[in-house]
């Protein structure tokens, strides 16, 4: 042994670490030990929270028999669509021709998300790109009022909505869903790092504060508003409200729940009930993630 | 006159701007909140118009209604239990899952959000906690020697609560876990390398020194939507507990407001409920916010 191969012995493993910091970008690294132990923690949480989602997926698709069978199984054995069929039929039977409960739905979450973006945005940039009396007090309130949902306000908005003649209007809904604070907040942190420079010489050029907002603003905050169309539409899908009281009023979730507190003998229909609800949501997750995340980045508080 | 003119022309389009949230938010967010402080001192319901009776109510809630002493108990068990865990949990996972591949960070990703945003999925749990000795959770302890007979799940009062703030951690990495993972994403690598230089040795100094003081806003917007979302916990109680639950041991805040604002029309005495709940609500955020700035140091 020379010192030759003494010196390349300890010389390697800093070449794997310089490696390993290139691809993780990390100076500390984890031992192997460390590793093995969070992903045997990530595994038994991932099945916690995967398993319940998953056995949604076979209930679906479980004949009557196999539903009912006691003690329950897991798996499906003999996978049918009749769950699916079936709620097909019911929907048939419904009082009011289900496309209504459908329509009802479509058009509440697109009404809402649309204004909801509009709206957000446009007040989103005045606070994030312009300076007045009281508009940090306004974003004061903003951030202070995601503290409280619906929950809070539920009397004096129910007496409101009751004032105007809105109960058992898709507007009791909708008018209250477009001022959710939340979307206001996740836009004006994404618009505030946006250089100055690029809005004043948009300005210098002519632009007014409109032009400038649509055609340089905008295009930047794409993340921003296919997060909040996330945001609404994972929110409105799943909807059901005590305001929507007439059945031709009602939402296409409230149908659902009806059909589905038929009983054991709706056990299937049940569980096909429960694969449509959840596969929306899921759904656009898959489709907008990255979108999501980026807009995350932004939505940090300071102090 | 011509100057003021002048300006008001140039403010014009930001006004317009402004206009159409803020005058939403402040008709169905800031004066309802008022609105219901004010009604918290009155007696009112429908019959009625409000009649002050300075804190009649209050004295009610805390020394006359038992319920809402349970409901009150049972809110801060919860938000105790469910509010850090949820928040840690996310946390964790999140800084476990960011230095992986992005491809399968953004599978686990799914896989650790999706139980928040399936909704009616958590009708599912029912399956999970059956009464019987076939449910899962009872043929488990059963099976592991831990139970002698089934447990009713969602009936028993003793164990009600327990149950379902196991449901709401299911569904408890939300809004902030995706801020999280957003946050630890953007912390610049540099500081990694000049923390190694000013002798980080692990870890756990690393993420305690380094990482979490980069994330701090993130760490405070989570914290926001943890705290929301522990408080006002209502709807999987009345899904899976039913209303009212066993001896109310699933009875929170939020159920009880329902009760008193949608079904007695009691709607001063539900207001002085709403009260509670929002000034609670303030005090966890900043006492969580205190907490918070303390991160790093």
């Amino acid at each position: 042994m020379n010192s030759k191969t003494t010196s390349s012995v300890t010389y390697r493993p800093d070449i794997l670490t310089r490696i390993s910091r290139k691809l993780r970008g990390r100076k500390v690294s984890r031992g192997i030990a460390d590793n093995l132990l969070s992903i045997l923690f990530l595994l038994i949480l991932g099945a916690f929270m995967a398993l319940p989602l998953i056995y949604v997926i076979f209930n679906a698709f479980k004949p009557l028999e196999e539903l009912l069978l006691f003690p329950p199984r897991f798996f499906v054995t003999n996978p049918t669509t009749q769950n699916f069929k079936d709620l097909f039929n019911l929907m048939n039977e419904t009082w009011v021709p289900f496309s209504r409960y459908v329509a009802n739905t479509v058009f509440i979450t697109a009404t809402t998300t649309f204004f909801h973006i509009a709206f957000s945005s446009m007040a989103a940039f005045v606070l994030a790109k312009h300076v007045f009396f009281g508009s940090r007090a306004l974003f004061k309130i903003v951030v202070l009022s995601l503290m409280f949902n619906g929950v809070v306000t539920a009397v004096p908005n129910y007496l409101l909505l009751a004032d105007l003649n809105w109960i058992d209007t898709s507007l009791a809904v909708i008018v209250p869903a477009i001022q959710a604070p939340l979307g206001l907040y996740l836009m004006k942190q994404f618009m505030e790092p946006i250089p100055n420079s690029i809005l004043e010489s948009a300005r210098i050029d002519g632009a007014g504060e409109f032009r400038v907002m649509w055609s340089i603003i905008m295009p930047q905050v794409k993340p921003a508003w296919l997060t909040l169309i996330i945001l609404q539409m994972q929110a409105l899908w799943g909807l059901s409200s005590n305001y929507l009281i007439s059945e031709q009023n009602k939402t296409l979730a409230m149908a659902m729940q009806q059909i589905v507190s038929g009983g054991i003998a709706r056990m299937g229909v049940a569980g096909a009930v429960g694969l449509v609800m959840m596969v929306v949501p899921i759904l656009t997750f898959v489709l907008s993630q990255s979108q999501v995340i980026e807009t995350m980045s932004t939505s940090g508080m300071k102090e | 006159m011509g100057y003021l003119l002048k300006q008001f022309k140039k403010r014009l389009p930001v006004i317009i701007m402004l206009v159409p949230f803020f005058s939403l938010f402040f008709v169905f967010t800031v004066y309802p909140v008022l609105r219901s402080m004010w009604y918290s001192f009155t007696y009112y319901n429908v019959f009625t118009t409000p009649e002050f009776i300075g804190f009649d109510n209050y004295i009610r809630l805390f020394l006359q209604d038992s319920v809402f002493l349970t409901a009150l108990k049972n809110t801060l068990i919860f938000a105790i239990i469910t509010g850090p865990v949820g928040y840690l949990l996310s946390l964790l996972v999140a800084w476990l899952i960011n230095d992986l591949s992005p491809k399968v960070r953004w599978f686990l990703t799914l896989v650790f959000y999706a139980p928040s945003i399936s909704g009616a999925a958590v009708a599912i749990w029912t399956f999970v906690f059956s009464a019987d000795r076939h449910g899962y959770a009872n043929s488990f302890l059963l099976q592991l020697g831990l139970l002698s007979e089934p447990l009713a799940w969602f009936k028993d009062p003793r164990y009600v609560l327990m149950t379902i703030i196991v449901v709401q951690l299911w569904m408890s990495l939300g809004t902030s876990f995706l801020a999280f993972i957003a946050g630890l994403q953007g912390v610049n690598p540099s500081l990694y390398e000049a923390g190694a230089v000013e002798g980080i040795r692990n870890k756990w100094q690393e993420l305690w020194h380094i990482t979490l003081p980069a994330m701090k806003p993130q760490l405070m917007f989570g914290a926001v939507m943890q705290i929301t979302a522990a408080f006002s916990v209502s709807d999987i109680s009345v899904q899976l507990a039913g209303f009212p639950s066993v001896e109310y041991a699933a009875h929170t805040i939020v159920t009880h407001l329902q009760d008193y604002g949608m079904i007695r029309f009691e709607f001063g005495y539900a207001s002085a409920i709403a009260t509670v709940l929002f000034v609670m609500m303030i005090a966890a955020n900043q006492i969580v916010q205190a907490a918070l700035r303390r991160v790093g140091e």
